[in-house]
């Protein structure tokens, strides 16, 4: 359910000027919902970033998010 | 493919539950590099600061309204409101950023990676399966917010 609020906001998010990058650890699921760019990692579900005070691994990931942003071949999952 | 640590009962749920799609919007564009962007983080853990309302956990369908946080709150005061057990809370208990990574957006700030950390950041509880509200309601509300705020980007990350 996250990933369907997740996607669902910022579907609204993107249509409203804001450029958009969503995390995903269920990627099938995101797939489906098919949000503007999505970021695919094999994390569990309670901790979609990585694991708890890994601030290298948390960083990457949203470098990694942010290098998306500049895609505009919509939708993206990466 | 399901998370290996998802209990069998959600993993039925997900595949019979009928997804929302999203609707096709174009892409937005960035007005500047992402090295001068302010972005904003979205977070569905359900994330409240102190002295904030909390979700109401007893609504049918889920509470499809949002908190916000602002882009300088110490992480470790925010309550959590999730009305799910289908996942391991130990790792958010620890550290807020597993699932709102609010600490490491201001380092990349720090670092010149991003431009400026935004004002205010959005928390919404996950757990909503009738999400009416939320695409009629909440969801145009936040980009109201977030549009107001100058926001470039938001990154936003499921639990």
């Amino acid at each position: 359910m996250c990933h369907q609020t997740v996607s669902l906001v910022q579907t609204e998010l993107e249509r409203r000027g804001i450029v958009t990058v969503s995390l995903t650890v269920m990627a099938d699921v995101t797939a489906k919902l098919s949000p503007p760019r999505a970021l695919a990692v094999p994390h569990p579900l309670g901790a979609p970033m990585g694991p708890p005070h890994d601030a290298a691994a948390h960083e990457a990931v949203l470098r990694r998010m942010l290098a998306l942003a500049a895609q505009t071949d919509v939708p993206l999952l990466a | 493919m399901f998370p290996a640590d998802l209990p069998l009962r959600y993993r039925f749920l997900l595949r019979t539950y009928r997804w929302r799609r999203a609707e096709a919007v174009p892409a937005a564009r960035l007005a500047r590099p992402v090295t001068e962007a302010r972005v904003a983080l979205v977070t569905s853990a359900g994330f409240v600061a102190p002295g904030d309302t909390p979700f109401d956990l007893d609504l049918t369908g889920g509470d499809a309204s949002f908190r916000t946080i602002a882009g300088d709150a110490p992480l470790d005061a925010l309550s959590m409101y999730h009305k799910s057990d289908a996942y391991d809370p130990a790792p958010i208990t620890q550290d807020r950023n597993v699932a709102f990574p609010l600490d490491r957006l201001r380092a990349l700030a720090a670092a010149g990676a991003i431009g400026e950390v935004a004002p205010r950041h959005l928390s919404f509880m996950g757990s909503i399966t009738r999400p009416d509200r939320l695409i009629a309601e909440f969801a145009p509300a936040a980009a109201t917010l977030l549009t107001g705020d100058v926001v470039d980007i938001a990154l936003l990350v499921p639990v």
